[in-house]
């Protein structure tokens, strides 16, 4: 393997990793607003670390750029749209969980 | 190194199946638009894993173009949820 390999290789499987563990977090935590949390910031991270990673195999520097291209595009859209949810969601009046509505000491 | 292509954007259709249990079962709206946002993020890289799978590095082209629908999208919805009309 050449460097280039290994360097996406490692990239790849970075954002593998966190690309699920957000999904892993949106069906395990309790609340909206937690779950907003997990899958918010891990979309920005992985989307960015796969594309890094893609950059490194790619010999034609103006798909280079068209990679990195969505990836900025996805830098910026993303936490708009997170921040547009949860604007909504407050808006809306939803509540964030407390531990000591279920039962929990508070 | 097509292994290692493939092997992520199998992790990212898992990933995406359990956001698409969150679609499914959430209890606000809210969590559904977010589930569904997430995966549109999943699918936007699971394209050009697939375009890089199979030597046509053109379908990042697509994915420029599906990372605009689906901003579009959250936004159109969510102005509609929070407003009750979309002018």
């Amino acid at each position: 393997m050449h460097w280039n390999e290994i360097v996406t290789t490692v990239l790849l499987s970075l954002g593998c990793v966190i690309s699920f563990s957000g999904s892993y977090g949106v069906i395990k935590l309790p609340d909206f607003y937690a779950r907003l949390h997990a899958a918010g910031k891990t979309d920005s991270l992985a989307q960015l670390l796969i594309f890094l990673g893609l950059v490194f195999v790619t010999p034609d520097l103006l798909t280079q750029i068209k990679l990195l291209l969505v990836a900025m595009v996805l830098l910026i859209t993303a936490p708009t749209a997170t921040h547009a949810i949860t604007k909504a969601a407050h808006l809306d009046g939803l509540r964030p969980w407390t531990k000591s509505e279920r039962g929990g000491r508070p | 190194m097509s292994h290692v292509y493939l092997a992520t954007a199998v992790v990212l259709l898992v990933g995406a199946f359990m956001l698409l249990y969150r679609a499914i079962a959430g209890p606000t709206v809210y969590d559904r638009i977010l589930a569904t946002n997430a995966i549109g993020t999943k699918t936007i890289i699971f394209v050009t894993l697939l375009g890089y799978i199979s030597g046509r590095t053109e379908f990042i082209d697509m994915a420029i173009v599906y990372a605009l629908i689906a901003f579009i999208t959250t936004i159109a919805v969510l102005k509609y949820i929070e407003k009750g009309r979309l002018d």
